[in-house]
C-alpha cells in the first residue's frame, strides 16, 4: 500500500515539474513588464512604466484592434458557414459526401507555411492584394474546419425525433431550425464561435504573409518587434494578452461545467 | 436509409444542399485550394509572372534541391528536428496524461486538466518570446542554476538548437497531453485491475495493454506535432538566431525577402511529398500499433 502511495505522490510531484515547465517562462516574462530595466537586468525593480508607454504606443494598439476586429468577424462567419455545412453532413447521404469531409482537413494538416505562402502568391496574382481583407479571408478559411467538427459533435447528441414532431405539429423548415435545432445547438455554436476566435486572435503565420506595413495583426506586430530588438513594452502587451485568454478560458470552463450539472 | 434515419425527410434536392454547402466550400476553393494550385503552378516557373518578365515552364526548382547539398541537408535537419520534439513531447507527455487520467481523480483531474489545456489557447508567439527571457545570458535560468552551482558560469543556451527544441516542446506539449489523455480515458480501469489481478506485472501490462490501447492518440499527438515543426519558421528565428537556419526559414526567406516565389513553392512542396512519404512508409507500423 505504501508503495502504492508512494508512486502515486512520484506521479504528482512528476505532474508538478511538468506545470512548472509550461507556466515558468510565461510567468517570468510577465514579471518582465514590471522591470524598470529595458534590457531585463535582474534583479528586478519594479513599475509600471512599459504599461503607460503601451497606452501611447498606437501601432500595436492599433494592430490589437485590427486583432480583435477579424476575430470576432472570422468567428461569426466560420460559425455561420460550419453549422449549415455540418448540418447537410448530419442530415443527409449524397455523392462525394465523404470526399467533402476529406477536404476539411487540408486547411488543418498542411503547414501554416506553406497555405500562409500559397495565399500570399494566389491573392497577388488575381489582384486581390494583402491586408486585412486578405487576412480575415485566410483565418475564416483556417477556422472553418475546426466548426464543423465541433457543431457535428453536438449534433450527433441531437434527437431527430423533436425535428419531426414540430414538423407534424405544423412547423415550417424554417420555423423548425429556429425553434427547435437551433436552440439545442446552441451550447455547441458558442464553443465553435470562441474556439474560432481564439483560432484567429492566436494566428501569427498567416497574418505575417498577408501583412501590409501600417496594417498588421499583433502577433505580427509582437514578431516584429521581437525581431528588432526586444522591449518592454512587448512584454506588456503580452502578458494583458494571457491574462485575459487565461480568464476568457477559466471562465467558459466554469459555465460549462454548471451546464453539465444541471 | 442513413438520410431517413437521420431525420432529413429523404433525399436532398440540390438546391438545399448548395445552400448549406455551397459558402463553406466556395470560400475553401478561394483560400485553400486555388492557392494550393496556383502555387504548385509556381513551383514550375523559371519566374514570378509579373509585368513583362517573362516566365516560362521548367523542372529547375526541383532540380536545385536536388543538385544543392545545401537545401537536402536542411530537408534532413528539418526532419531531425521533427523527430527530436515529437519523441521529447511523447516522453514527456505520456506519463503526465496517464498521471492525469489513471492517478488523479475528480475535482482535482478537472483543475489540472485546465491547466494542462490552458497554454494551448494562449498565444504561440508569446510562448515562444517568454523563453527569450528565460534562456538569454545573464537571464533567469542561468542566475538560477549558478545560484546553486557558482561553477557553472555562462550557460549560453540563447541561440543554440537546444534552445529551439526546448521552445517548441513547450509549444506542443500540450497537443500529445490531449491526444493521449483522449485515449487513455477510454481504457477501463477494471480492464487493468483484472490483468494484475491474474499476475501480469507493470511492464507487461504497459506493454501489452495500455500502450497498444494508448496508440491510436499517440499517433495523432506525433502527427499533429511533427508537421507543423517541419514547417515551422518563427521559433527557430526567434530562439535560434544563425543557428536558427531550417527549411522552414528557407522557404520563408524565398517569399518575404528573396522573392523567388518559384523556388520557394517548389520547397514547399517537396516538404509536403516528403511528409506524406514518410506517413506512408510508417502507414504499417501506424497499423499493428492500431490493431
Amino acid at each position: 500500500m505504501s508503495g502504492a502511495r508512494r508512486l502515486a505522490l512520484l506521479g504528482r510531484a512528476y505532474l508538478a515539474l511538468v506545470l512548472l515547465f509550461l507556466y515558468a517562462p510565461v510567468i517570468v516574462m510577465a514579471l518582465m513588464s514590471f522591470n524598470r530595466s529595458p534590457f531585463y537586468t535582474l534583479p528586478i525593480r519594479w513599475t509600471t512604466d512599459w504599461y503607460v508607454k503601451l497606452a501611447d504606443n498606437d501601432a500595436l494598439i492599433a494592430a490589437g484592434l485590427n486583432s480583435l476586429l477579424i476575430a470576432v468577424v472570422t468567428a461569426v462567419l466560420a460559425t455561420v458557414l460550419g453549422t449549415a455545412a455540418a448540418l447537410a453532413f448530419r442530415r443527409y447521404d449524397f455523392p462525394g459526401k465523404r470526399l467533402l469531409q476529406m477536404l476539411l482537413l487540408p486547411p488543418i494538416a498542411i503547414p501554416w507555411l506553406i497555405v500562409g505562402t500559397a495565399m500570399l502568391v494566389f491573392f497577388f496574382w488575381i489582384g486581390l492584394g494583402r491586408g486585412l481583407h486578405a487576412m480575415l479571408l485566410g483565418h475564416v478559411a483556417l477556422a472553418l474546419p475546426y466548426v464543423v467538427v465541433v457543431v457535428s459533435a453536438r449534433l450527433s447528441a441531437f434527437n431527430p425525433e423533436l425535428e419531426e414532431a414540430a414538423r407534424v405539429l405544423g412547423a415550417g423548415p424554417w420555423q423548425v431550425l429556429r425553434h427547435v435545432t437551433l436552440p439545442f445547438l446552441a451550447p455547441g455554436l458558442v464553443a465553435a464561435a470562441l474556439f474560432a476566435f481564439a483560432v484567429s486572435f492566436d494566428q501569427f503565420v498567416i497574418s505575417y504573409f498577408l501583412a501590409v506595413p501600417g496594417v498588421s495583426t499583433l502577433p505580427v506586430e509582437i514578431y516584429t518587434a521581437i525581431r528588432k530588438g526586444f522591449t518592454p513594452e512587448i512584454n506588456a502587451i503580452s502578458t494583458i494578452v494571457i491574462a485575459v485568454s487565461t480568464l476568457v478560458l477559466v471562465g467558459v470552463a466554469r459555465v460549462y461545467r454548471f451546464g453539465s450539472a444541471r | 436509409m442513413a438520410a431517413q434515419s437521420a431525420g432529413g425527410g429523404g433525399r436532398p434536392t440540390v438546391r438545399t444542399l448548395a445552400t448549406l454547402l455551397g459558402p463553406a466550400y466556395v470560400w475553401l476553393l478561394l483560400t485553400i485550394f486555388l492557392p494550393l494550385s496556383a502555387m504548385l503552378y509556381f513551383s514550375f516557373l523559371s519566374d514570378v509572372p509579373v509585368g513583362a518578365r517573362e516566365a516560362e515552364l521548367t523542372l529547375e526548382n526541383y532540380a536545385a534541391f536536388f543538385e544543392r547539398d545545401f537545401y537536402r541537408s536542411l530537408m534532413l535537419r528539418s526532419f531531425q528536428l521533427g523527430a527530436v520534439v515529437t519523441g521529447l513531447c511523447l516522453l514527456i507527455g505520456f506519463p503526465c496524461a496517464y498521471i492525469l487520467a489513471k492517478s488523479i481523480k475528480g475535482r482535482a483531474r478537472e483543475a489540472l486538466f485546465l491547466l494542462v489545456i490552458l497554454p494551448f489557447w494562449t498565444n504561440a508567439l508569446v510562448r515562444v518570446f517568454s523563453w527569450t527571457m528565460v534562456l538569454r545570458g545573464n537571464g533567469v535560468l542561468e542566475r538560477a542554476v549558478n545560484a546553486v552551482f557558482p561553477e557553472v558560469g555562462p550557460l549560453g543556451l540563447m541561440f543554440t538548437y537546444p534552445a529551439i527544441v526546448v521552445g517548441l516542446v513547450h509549444s506542443y506539449l500540450p497537443y500529445m497531453i490531449l491526444t493521449c489523455y483522449v485515449s487513455l480515458q477510454a481504457i477501463d480501469d477494471d480492464v487493468i485491475d483484472a490483468a494484475r489481478a491474474l499476475g501480469a506485472g507493470w511492464g507487461t501490462i504497459l506493454r501489452r495493454l495500455v500502450l497498444p490501447l494508448a496508440a491510436p492518440g499517440m499517433i495523432a499527438g506525433a502527427v499533429l506535432i511533427f508537421v507543423p515543426v517541419i514547417g515551422s519558421f518563427m521559433e527557430p528565428r526567434i530562439l535560434g538566431g544563425t543557428q536558427g537556419t531550417f527549411i522552414g526559414t528557407v522557404i520563408e526567406d524565398q517569399f518575404t525577402a528573396v522573392f523567388n516565389w518559384p523556388l520557394g513553392a517548389a520547397l514547399s512542396f517537396l516538404m509536403l511529398g516528403f511528409v506524406l512519404a514518410l506517413f506512408a512508409l510508417a502507414a504499417p507500423a501506424f497499423r499493428r500499433l492500431d490493431g
